[in-house]
Parts: C-alpha cells; sequence; structure tokens
C-alpha cells in the first residue's frame, strides 16, 4: 500500500484543476455535411494544452452545457487545434453551434494515440470509416512529413453515403499523391457517384502488403473497427500490430470516474488507441 | 485480334484470382468459351429483369450494381471490380438478372455464356464442384457485406 | 472538553512529558476510555466514527465515549440488517454498518470548480479543499485495505484526484481489531483481516473478559504515538498476556466468519466466464438499485454535472457518486453501451474482482459483505463465484426474469 499520501500541490485554487479548462477561442467554423462541422481553435490566452500526438483526444467544453471528448484531426505548433465533431447529442449540438470569436473550453490531451514509433519502417494500413478519419488524419500528416519512415501505405475511407463524406477538398488532393493510395468507398450511392461502394472491408483484398511488417491503424464504428481488424489480422498483420481506437462514455479522461471501462482498460487513459490483442476477447462479446 | 494478343489474353484470364489454380483442363475449357468484352463508362453490362446468360470475370475496371424503381432513384448498392466475378443469375432458373449492373469505369472482361457454362458444369460434375467451391465463398462474402450494410453503423 | 484537565501531563504549548514510542503496546481501561477522545480533541482532531442513527451503525461525527454504540450489535445477513442489544456494554461488539469511510475523502457531491463567464472568454477557480485533520476512529482492517485500495484509485495513478489527497494526508487512523465477525463478512477469504496488518496510525483492540474491560492499544506510527503520549499517565504498559488474549480474540473472529470465497485466480476465472450462463440468473434477480456500489468501501464511480446560474454567466461543476448499475452510465451517442441488467451485473462484479487487478495491482472487494447484506434481493456475490467456479452450469431457468 501506499505509505503516505501527500496533498495535491495542484488543489491550490492557483495552480489548476485536472478538470478544469482552458479557454480557447474559436477561429474558423467549416461545414463538412450536414450533421458534422469542423472547428478550428485557438488558445484565449498565454495559457494552452500541450502539442497532441496523432490519436489523443481533448474534452472540448461548452460553456453551461457540459464536456465532450473529441479527437484532434490536426495541431499546429502555435497551439491552434482542429477538432471535427459530429452533432449528436447536447454538448456536440452547442459545439456545432460556436461561430468565429465565441469561447471553447479544452484540456486534455489524453490517452494514448497511434504507435506511430512502433510502425517505423512498416507497411502501413489505415482504415477510417465515417467520423473515424479525424484522429486519423494526424497520422497522415506524419507520413507526409517524414514520408521516408514507413513503407507503403494504403488508406481505405468508407462513409454512408458520397455527401457523408469529410475533408472533400483534402481527399481529392490525398488522391493526386503519389507516395500512398487511398481508397475512398460508401455504403450506398447514387448514379452520380463513380467511385466503390461497398463497406471498407470490401476494398481490402485490392490493398497490398507484407503482413508480417505491416501495422494496421482503424478507426471508426465499432462494428467496422472489429471487422476490419478480423480482416486485417486474417491478411496476415499480428494482432499486436492491428490497432484501433477504441470509443466509450469519456466524462474525466484521466481514468478516475469509471466510466469508459472495457474490461480492464480505462479507454481514457490506457486507450484511446489498444491493440487488436487487447481486445479481441472483449469485442466479441455484447455489452462489456 | 492477333494470337499473341489472345494468348497474353489468356493468360490473364486464366491469373485470375477467380480461375486461377483450378484444373488445368477446365481452365483450358473455360477459356474457350470465353469471349473478350470491353464495356464504356455508363454502359450496361446487366439490365434488371432481362435474361441473364453470361458470368462477368472482370479483368479490370469498374461496375456499380444498381437497383431501383420508378418511385424511387436508382440507388448503387456495390460496386465489383477487377478480380471479381459479376453474375450469378444465369446459374439458376429463371436466368434473368436481379439488378442493373453499369460501368462506372471503363470494364475489360470475359464472358463466358451461360448455357455452355451449365453445360460444362454438368458433363463434368467434379469440374462444376470445384467451380461451386470458387462460387460460394463469393456470394458468402458479398452476403456478409450487404449485412454489414444493413447494420448502416455509420448512422448513429 | 478543555484540554488542560484532559492532558495534564502535556506542558505549555501540548509539549509531552512522558512519550509512548511507535510499537510500544499499553493498556487504556474502559473507565478511562474517554481519555483517548480528550487526546484526539487536544490534538486538534475531529473525530468521525460509529455511532447509531436510523436503526444502523454508521459513521459520523462523535464526541465522547457516550456517541458510540456502547452494548450494541448488528445482525446481518444477504438482504438484512437488524441492530440488536447485547448482553453487555462493548464499545465495539459489531462489524460494519451501510456508511464507509470513503465518504469523508470522495464525499457524495463535491463542487469540483466553478466557471465565470468574463467578457467573450471564462475564468476557471478549482473549488479549494482544506485538509481537515479527522481522526477515523474505529476502522476495521476490512477498511483500512479499502482505504489503500482507493489510495491507489485516487492517488496511484498519472492524474490523481486533488481533493481525495488534500483530504487523505491529514487523516488518523484509529483501527479496532474486530472481536466478531458479521454474518456476511469474508475478510479472512481476501487476506484483509480481522487481524490489523497495515495502514493504522492507532490500533486498538477491545477485551471484555480474562479481567476488567479494557483496550490494548498498540501506536503504528508518529502520529498515533504522539496521540497516546498526550494521555501517557492514563496507560498501562501491557502485561505479558495481553498480546496473547488479543491475537486469540483475533483468532477466534477468523474463525467464525459469515462467509467465505475462493479468492485465488478471479481475474483468470471471471476473464473466461464472461458467457456464463450464471450472470443470466442473478440477472433476474439484480434490481439494478445501485445499493451494493454506494455501500462499497472502494466504488469508487463517479458523474459530473454542470449547474449553471439563470443567465449562464456562472457555472459550478459538480462531481457525485455514480454508479456502473446506472443505464445511463455507458452513454455514447445517445444510446446506453450496457443496456441490460445482465451486463451492467457482469461489469460490477467483474470490475471489482477481476480487472481491478489489472488496473491496480489489487482486489478491488476487502470482503466487508457490505454488498450482500444491503442488496434488497440479497445477491451474495460469494456465492455468484461459486457457481461460476463450479463450471458451466445449466441455462438459465425458462422462468427467469430478464
Amino acid at each position: 500500500m501506499l505509505a503516505d499520501v501527500a496533498p495535491d500541490p495542484t488543489s491550490s485554487a492557483a495552480a489548476g484543476h485536472p478538470l478544469a479548462p482552458l479557454p480557447y477561442r474559436v477561429r474558423a467554423v467549416a461545414t463538412e455535411t450536414a450533421d458534422t462541422t469542423t472547428l478550428t481553435i485557438e488558445p484565449r490566452s498565454t495559457r494552452s494544452v500541450p502539442a497532441p500526438a496523432p490519436g489523443q483526444f481533448v474534452m472540448l467544453y461548452a460553456f453551461g452545457v457540459g464536456e465532450s471528448p473529441i479527437g484532434v484531426s490536426a495541431h499546429r505548433a502555435d497551439g491552434t487545434l482542429v477538432h471535427t465533431v459530429r452533432n449528436v447529442g447536447k454538448v456536440t449540438s452547442a459545439l456545432a453551434r460556436l461561430t468565429p470569436g465565441d469561447t471553447v473550453g479544452v484540456r486534455g490531451p489524453y490517452g494514448r494515440g497511434w504507435p506511430l514509433q512502433e510502425a517505423r519502417g512498416q507497411d502501413l494500413v489505415i482504415v477510417a470509416g465515417g467520423l473515424g478519419l479525424p484522429p486519423l488524419r494526424p497520422v497522415l500528416y506524419e507520413v507526409f512529413e517524414n514520408r521516408d519512415r514507413y513503407g507503403r501505405v494504403e488508406v481505405i475511407y468508407g462513409a454512408r453515403t458520397p455527401k457523408d463524406l469529410i475533408y472533400y477538398e483534402e481527399l481529392q488532393s490525398w488522391r493526386r499523391r503519389s507516395d500512398l493510395r487511398i481508397q475512398v468507398t460508401v455504403d450506398a450511392a447514387g448514379r452520380d457517384w463513380y467511385g466503390d461502394v461497398g463497406v471498407v472491408t470490401t476494398r481490402l483484398p485490392d490493398v497490398r502488403f507484407d503482413g508480417s511488417r505491416t501495422s494496421a491503424f482503424i478507426c471508426g464504428p465499432e462494428i467496422m473497427m472489429r471487422l476490419t481488424a478480423q480482416a486485417v489480422v486474417a491478411r496476415g498483420v499480428r494482432p499486436e500490430a492491428t490497432w484501433v481506437s477504441m470509443e466509450r462514455n469519456m466524462k474525466c479522461a484521466v481514468a478516475l470516474c469509471g466510466h469508459c471501462q472495457f474490461g480492464p482498460t480505462f479507454v481514457c487513459r490506457d486507450g484511446p488507441v489498444l491493440s487488436y490483442r487487447a481486445l479481441e476477447p472483449f469485442l466479441a462479446v455484447k455489452e462489456v | 485480334m492477333s494470337s499473341r494478343t489472345t494468348e497474353d489474353f489468356r493468360e490473364a484470364v486464366r491469373r485470375h484470382p477467380f480461375l486461377e489454380g483450378l484444373d488445368p483442363a477446365f481452365l483450358d475449357a473455360m477459356v474457350r468459351l470465353g469471349v473478350e468484352r470491353r464495356f464504356r463508362v455508363d454502359e450496361h453490362l446487366a439490365r434488371e429483369g432481362a435474361p441473364a446468360n453470361v458470368l462477368y470475370i472482370l479483368l479490370d475496371g469498374k461496375v456499380a450494381l444498381e437497383v431501383g424503381a420508378a418511385d424511387h432513384p436508382a440507388l448503387t448498392v456495390q460496386t465489383v471490380g477487377a478480380g471479381e466475378v459479376l453474375g450469378w443469375s444465369w446459374l439458376v432458373a429463371p436466368y434473368r438478372w436481379r439488378f442493373d449492373a453499369r460501368a462506372v469505369k471503363p470494364v475489360h472482361a470475359v464472358e463466358i455464356e451461360g448455357g455452355a457454362l451449365r453445360r460444362l458444369l454438368s458433363e463434368h460434375p467434379d469440374w462444376g464442384y470445384q467451380f461451386l467451391l470458387r462460387f460460394l465463398p463469393v456470394l458468402a462474402e458479398r452476403l456478409e457485406n450487404t449485412r454489414i450494410q444493413l447494420l448502416d453503423i455509420h448512422a448513429r | 472538553m478543555p484540554l488542560a484537565t484532559a492532558t495534564p501531563q502535556a506542558g505549555f504549548g501540548g509539549q509531552v512529558v512522558e512519550e509512548v514510542r511507535v510499537g510500544e503496546r499499553r493498556t487504556l481501561d474502559r473507565q478511562r476510555f474517554s481519555r483517548l477522545f480528550e487526546a484526539l480533541a487536544g490534538a486538534g482532531y475531529s473525530i468521525v466514527g460509529p455511532t447509531v442513527r436510523d436503526g444502523a451503525i454508521v459513521y459520523d461525527q462523535i464526541r465522547s465515549v457516550e456517541d458510540l454504540p456502547i452494548g450494541w450489535t448488528d445482525r446481518q445477513s444477504g438482504g438484512s440488517y437488524r441492530l440488536e442489544r447485547r448482553g453487555d456494554a462493548a464499545l465495539f461488539g459489531y462489524t460494519v454498518g451501510p456508511s464507509s469511510w470513503k465518504k469523508y475523502l470522495f464525499p457524495a457531491r463535491e463542487r469540483l470548480w466553478t466557471a465565470t463567464r468574463i467578457g467573450d472568454s471564462f475564468t476557471v477557480r478549482p473549488e479549494p479543499v482544506e485538509p481537515t485533520r479527522l481522526a477515523f476512529f474505529g476502522m476495521r482492517a476490512c477498511e483500512l485495505s479499502a482505504l489503500a485500495v482507493t489510495d491507489r484509485v485516487f492517488a496511484g495513478g498519472p492524474v490523481t484526484d486533488p481533493g481525495y489527497r488534500t483530504r487523505r494526508s491529514s487523516i488518523l487512523r484509529i483501527a479496532v481489531q474486530c472481536g466478531q465477525a458479521g454474518g456476511t463478512c469474508f475478510c479472512v477469504s481476501m487476506g484483509t483481516g480481522p487481524g490489523v496488518r497495515d495502514g493504522a496510525d492507532l490500533v486498538l483492540t477491545e477485551i471484555l473478559d480474562a479481567g476488567p474491560h479494557r483496550f490494548l492499544l498498540e501506536p503504528r506510527t508518529e502520529e498515533g504515538a504522539a496521540v497516546l503520549s498526550r494521555i501517557a499517565s492514563e496507560l498501562v504498559p501491557a502485561a505479558a498476556g495481553e498480546a496473547r488474549i488479543a491475537e486469540a480474540i483475533v483468532a477466534r473472529t477468523a474463525a467464525s466468519m459469515g462467509r467465505t470465497m475462493e479468492a485465488t485466480g478471479l481475474r483468470e476465472l471471471l476473464r473466461e466466464n464472461l458467457e456464463h450462463p450464471r450472470w443470466q440468473l442473478v440477472a433476474a434477480r439484480c434490481l439494478s438499485c445501485t445499493n451494493c456500489t454506494m455501500v462499497c468501501p472502494t466504488c469508487f464511480c463517479s458523474a459530473q454535472e454542470e449547474v449553471p446560474d439563470l443567465d449562464v454567466t456562472k457555472v459550478e461543476r459538480w462531481r457525485r457518486w455514480d454508479s456502473c448499475f446506472n443505464l445511463a452510465f455507458t452513454e455514447l451517442h445517445g444510446a446506453s453501451v450496457r443496456k441490460t441488467g445482465l451486463s451492467r451485473y457482469r461489469q460490477w462484479l467483474t470490475h471489482k474482482l477481476g480487472t481491478w487487478h489489472d488496473q491496480f495491482g489489487t482486489s478491488g472487494c476487502v470482503g466487508c459483505g457490505r454488498c450482500i447484506t444491503w442488496c434488497p434481493v440479497g445477491i451474495d456475490l460469494t456465492e455468484e463465484i461459486g457457481a461460476i467456479r463450479a463450471g458451466p452450469g445449466p441455462a438459465a431457468a425458462p422462468g427467469g426474469k430478464p
């Protein structure tokens, strides 16, 4: 047991509280789809949160409404953060209503992101479904910046319909790149869509990689992640090199409130990015 | 078509994932039945309700499988492309297409006449069995993908 | 109580004349037991401890011996708790009740911070937490273990809870070795009691026979010794046989546990039995009332509440106890991950006895039996574990309601 528990220095009013947000200014708001908005925010004062690693998340705070865990889809050295928010609840709808000049609270970044260090020298298979793309975008930025660190890079991005695709302009520019291949697929489309139709796993047979030296990064709805992880493991990717970004009810984000537990993990602290090796026994059980 | 090109084409067919590794005599018989076809974008490979008398082995391009009705805009439910096959309505009665198939990228394919293929498979039940072992997983995978689509996982 | 009369041995400024050292056993007569309260008050401690309220023994502020449940005992079994008169005037002749010490370190409701809108921005003022010298009077061995568990939860990780740490830093732990086991106790199985091993500042053993009603006191820390030093003249060096009498009391308690549970390999057992048919049977009984989590001395889950004023210029952030039995606990995109009572009970038990080991290197259960006693339908985790351990049983009875 612990010998003595010392008082926490951060408990003094001046030093802040681990659950207290910092004020940020909304600099830009972009509408991605009917229910999805991208916020670009910057610190209001000299105090800002530390630079997030790809795959980490922050708690975004709508004043007087509450907090929601939101992945970081980009950040800059000046403290600017970019978040893509889907309007699905009380807090996210308040976040979606923000306009430039408004204030939003931020605390974080939290959790463990994509294991890019371990992925060096390997092929990367990146599979995003729907709102799974924002937390993976920093991985692509890292790849573009340090392209020689990785082997083949294959990206599959799936959405419900063509209208639900986010970062549309950027997707076009990624498709023109020769240093990675991106396949975009939707679950259903009208006749004006000349791209692929089918769930993301239907694109996997086309993807080329050396399974024994590949890291797979998967983010999207849980069913999609489970099926995709199974599919890439079946193609020879090691389960411990297959990573998924879990989503649970993160409230405190620092493993103190208990809400986000998934089996033995606190998704907020031990995840959100977790290996399929660790998750597999629990993903198969309903309502863990 | 020169014999050189014909041989290249036949070789490409033999290496198609759906056919590769089949009994060589069976493979040769299939290749002999095959006719090379090309479709431009928006050209139809199949029309819902029309007699279905071919199997397409897709070498290149992309085909959208569409369903629609007078009161509903056409909906693409799946695309299939290089390395895949298209059509099983030729195998079972009443031999009619159950959907529209439209090229969304220029298509290069092998077309095998359904009646001739059925006769071939009937005359050589061991080939028929080999063929079904290749065909069932394709059907199973499409069924599974359709199930996942039914879940509409992106709608939360 | 005036300090001067309470500690005649203390000189000016509370300086101690006679000293009791760590590890030195002393005997305190029942007639002089109130001196211990005076010593604690003199050392600046507020005292919280067991007292009778609303038909139960709860922990609350106490000021004197008379506030203790003198002559009372508790009769506990699955879903049942009754106070009864003892035939004697024992001060600690009962086991643990519905309350636990965690409420003093992790309050059931607590304001974390207040945010104020200023112009188009806001500032956040964390709630100041003042350390209070609080004496936990009458902690049981299982409760000391529970404290060690919550220390790991709130103060052992990379991010610690400021309020917990501050409050925890200034408590005095006065333990009592249990003279009897309760009907739902199983501390022996969990290796947490009934004898006090670690984590106390001062250990008491109440001796009711073999001589006058008295207490064997053993200071385990400087803080504990300092309190005894204030009343050194009231204390008698423990006679040679006293320690053995105390040991016999603990051994007798250990031999009369109300429950037993095989605790080895629980982590693996539960991990491998997430789909065991037994879950359906227990889920058919469980009411998801959250009682077990409220009385558990280690359950730590909490919810945060945003409380804005009318014009939303000032917002308070509150934290309150939450429970994994609440449907909203796992809310995700407008639906709950754990929709069924089965999954919620399974989460509670697999966490408490299994994944707690993964997370904190210890069991989350200390064998106090509160969850059994206070379950309105008498669900008994020792019985559930026994059933799961017995192997895959028959599927849920057809009549069992989900």
